[in-house]
């Protein structure tokens, strides 16, 4: 019973942010409680797809937002009764790097910073190298978050591995840990410090970045609260991601939004995941680069310089 | 050991061995502020690189992604690697009644207070977030090693604290009452109260027997795990190269030769610096150097197995990692580390000639040395070669090589080690007086100068 108000405010919750449709720091809104009509001031806020506008404040209404301690609770609960996977259709990526860029600039991301990287492949000598997207695992069994000290990466109830930033002290040891080489860290003031100064962190997007700390792939975790797709497999123009949730056994095409049996996808098509004799048991599967839809282009870079 | 002597010539014994063994407290010269202005300055440079690395970011450092780990961790290893030495020679030699080994105890144990103080420090100091260090205990969690490390080098730096402590008090009731005039009143002070109003009753004498062995079993234990916890910060990592179940005795094997050989340069040190011929003894160069035979024969086995073994199967990733070690990139470094640094040792070591003082000090230099570079060869080359292919990435992402001011923060933490040394040489004499004067057979009554009973 008393999981089940806390859920239904949490989604209360939720409804308000997806309506009022800004993430911003708790300053600035309480800010907003006391505006008048028409005051000619401007606001700087963040939208829910990582932009930055501004905006009127006789424009705003108060909403009721999550602060930090709240934002960080919901954010390692996790979305109710889901189950997130990925499916990755490697014949369909032609290394357009839409997903990269979509993902970098949702996670303020600098270039070379990447929570999904698209990386050219070749499994033995003579076989035919292809491009593999390969975000965080998000393992079932995530050696990453066993060797955190401060519990600061979590593996939430909807199977998503996340990273609280607030907490994180810096050790670097789960990047140590991590077989798929997954995670990155700040090792300056991050993208746009001076921009997102002050605004309130979002445990589920890792945004703003800080100094100091881990970031990785969250499968865009706030963007699932919003009812959306993850960045990376809303930009995806190839058709090559699927993403849906392992419980209702449905998947959706980022691109196509075609809605397919999950089980079936990955029956058919002979799915796989990597490296799945290290144990972690991953989430994201991966479709064979059979019947390739483009030609792989270009000089195979080594694999271990 | 016993002869029994007379009261005077028992007091002269002892007024001897007192005023040679304080010799390095009351020596005071150019050379030795000199010496602490080396220290101090070093260290100042170490910590003002360590500001710059808070302020700009970690990525100051040569390390970045995919090797996340560089030079400090291979120094933190180097630290807790030579701390170790402190459980071998003041506990398991001790325990097994080795007795030739008692006078160097209190060197040993200045060894392992300055290296496991220092690894704590460089931990610290390799931090993105050090501002953060008080999570490690407000949200610590038993199930990451970083934890048992934490858990283990405190523990270890208490009970390393308390055995250089214990048997230094009648030492200091000594100085409390012999010391006055010759060395200044802050010190006397330090002495007064640290004695902790000792007086040298046999009861006293039992006690502090009794404490020592307590401590000593109890650091058999502690010492083990202090690096094989931090061999499994490694070996409990899924990468090639650190993906092994001989780690933890690895490590410790690998440990008690860098602390020998760290051992034997301080004896020579001392021994030139303070006069104490008599005391560290040519047999005590030559025991240290059958030790050090004796431990890197076991070193050089475990290293056979962890390199042999993978070499002779060559498994993708496995191949991949000892290819750049054998013919690769670190070849050099890996081959004179073995070579120079573990087989030639243990070959000119049979041999008596090389186990005096001055050459088995040379060879240790070049044990230690290796040492340092084997701690190097542990940590990094692993990490530039992840499962997956590193790319879209800079070119400076793919390899690592220290920066200036990794280099500053690596001399900073020698030079703070050597500062704690020097300072605990400066303060307490380097050998327990009582017990050697004990063992010279002069009788515990004659320690203290007005016996109360």
């Amino acid at each position: 019973m008393e999981r089940n108000t806390r859920r239904n405010f949490i989604r209360k919750l939720g409804a308000t942010v997806g309506a009022a449709g800004v993430v911003g720091g708790t300053s600035i809104l309480s800010s907003c409680n006391s505006v008048e009509t028409s005051s000619g001031d401007k606001i700087k806020l963040l939208t829910s797809s990582g932009e930055l506008v501004e905006v009127d404040k006789s424009q705003l209404t108060p909403a009721e937002m999550p602060n930090l301690s709240e934002n960080q609770t919901r954010g390692r609960e996790g979305l109710p009764g889901r189950s997130w996977v990925m499916v990755i259709d490697l014949s369909k990526c032609r290394n357009a790097r839409e997903c990269m860029k979509a993902c970098q600039n949702h996670h303020q991301l600098r270039p070379e910073q990447h929570h999904i990287n698209v990386l050219q492949m070749q499994d033995a000598e003579h076989t035919a190298p292809y491009y593999m997207p390969k975000p965080c695992q998000h393992c079932d069994n995530p050696p990453c978050t066993k060797v955190c000290p401060v519990n600061a990466t979590f593996k939430r109830n909807d199977g998503i591995v996340l990273i609280d930033n607030e907490r994180c002290i810096g050790c670097r040891f789960c990047i140590a840990a991590c077989p798929y080489s997954a995670r990155v860290f700040n090792w300056f003031e991050p993208r746009d410090a001076e921009k997102y100064k002050g605004v309130t962190y979002n445990i589920e997007a890792n945004v703003p970045q800080k100094k100091g700390t881990i970031s990785k792939c969250l499968f865009s975790a706030d963007r699932l609260r919003d009812g959306k797709l993850p960045s990376c497999v809303s930009a995806c123009p190839n058709g090559v991601y699927w993403f849906g949730d392992r419980n209702e056994d449905a998947v959706t095409n980022g691109t196509t939004k075609e809605t397919v049996s999950f089980s079936k996808l990955i029956k058919d098509n002979a799915a796989y995941t990597l490296m799945e004799e290290l144990g972690t048991k991953p989430r994201v599967y991966y479709l064979p680069p059979k019947d390739r839809a483009f030609p792989f282009e270009g000089e195979l870079i080594e694999h271990h310089s | 050991m016993n002869t029994i002597k007379s009261p005077e010539e028992s007091r002269k014994v002892l007024d001897t061995i007192f005023s040679d063994l304080t010799r390095s407290i009351t020596h005071k010269d150019e050379l030795t502020r000199f010496w602490f202005f080396i220290l101090i300055m070093f260290a100042g440079v170490g910590l003002w690189g360590w500001i710059i690395q808070i302020d700009k970011g970690l990525g100051v450092t040569g390390m970045r992604d995919y090797v996340s780990w560089g030079m400090y961790i291979a120094n933190f290893v180097f630290f807790v690697a030579i701390s170790l030495i402190g459980f071998l020679i003041s506990s398991a030699l001790h325990l097994l009644k080795i007795s030739w080994s008692k006078p160097i105890s209190r060197v040993a144990e200045q060894i392992a207070i300055a290296g496991v103080a220092l690894a704590g420090i460089i931990i610290v100091m390799d931090m993105g977030r050090p501002d953060r260090f008080l999570n490690v205990f407000l949200h610590g969690r038993f199930a990451s090693p970083i934890i048992w490390d934490v858990t283990v080098v405190t523990t270890y730096l208490t009970i390393s604290a308390l055995l250089f402590f214990l048997p230094l008090i009648p030492d200091l009731a000594l100085l409390r009452d012999r010391m006055t005039g010759k060395v200044p009143t802050w010190k006397l002070k330090i002495y007064t109260i640290l004695a902790l109003g000792w007086k040298g009753n046999p009861e006293q004498y039992k006690t502090v027997y009794h404490a020592m062995r307590i401590l000593m079993i109890l650091i058999i234990p502690v010492g083990l795990s202090i690096h094989t916890v931090t061999s499994w910060l490694f070996a409990a990592t899924l990468r090639s190269g650190w993906d092994t179940t001989i780690m933890g005795p690895y490590f410790v094997a690998g440990a008690f030769v860098a602390g020998a050989a760290a051992v034997v340069i301080l004896m020579y040190i001392y021994r030139l610096r303070y006069g104490l011929k008599n005391y560290f003894e040519d047999f005590h160069f030559d025991y240290m150097g059958k030790l050090l035979v004796f431990v890197s024969l076991v070193y050089l086995y475990f290293n056979i197995n962890e390199f042999l073994v993978p070499g002779y199967k060559m498994k993708t990733a496995e191949g991949v990692h000892l290819q750049n070690l054998f013919t690769g990139a670190f070849a050099s470094m890996f081959w004179l580390v073995q070579v120079a640094g573990l087989i030639i040792p243990i070959l000119l070591m049979l041999i008596k000639f090389f186990r005096k003082p001055l050459p088995l000090t040379i060879i240790s230099v070049v044990v230690l040395i290796a040492a340092w570079f084997k701690r190097y060869l542990i940590v990094i080359p692993t990490m530039e070669h992840p499962f997956l292919p590193v790319q879209n990435v800079p070119d400076y992402f793919k390899s690592y090589a220290p920066t200036s001011i990794e280099i500053m923060i690596t001399l900073f933490s020698v030079f703070a080690a050597l500062l704690i040394i020097t300072v605990l040489a400066k303060l307490f004499p380097v050998i327990t007086i009582w017990e050697y004067a004990e063992e010279k057979g002069v009788d515990k009554k004659y320690f203290s100068k007005q016996p109360k009973n």
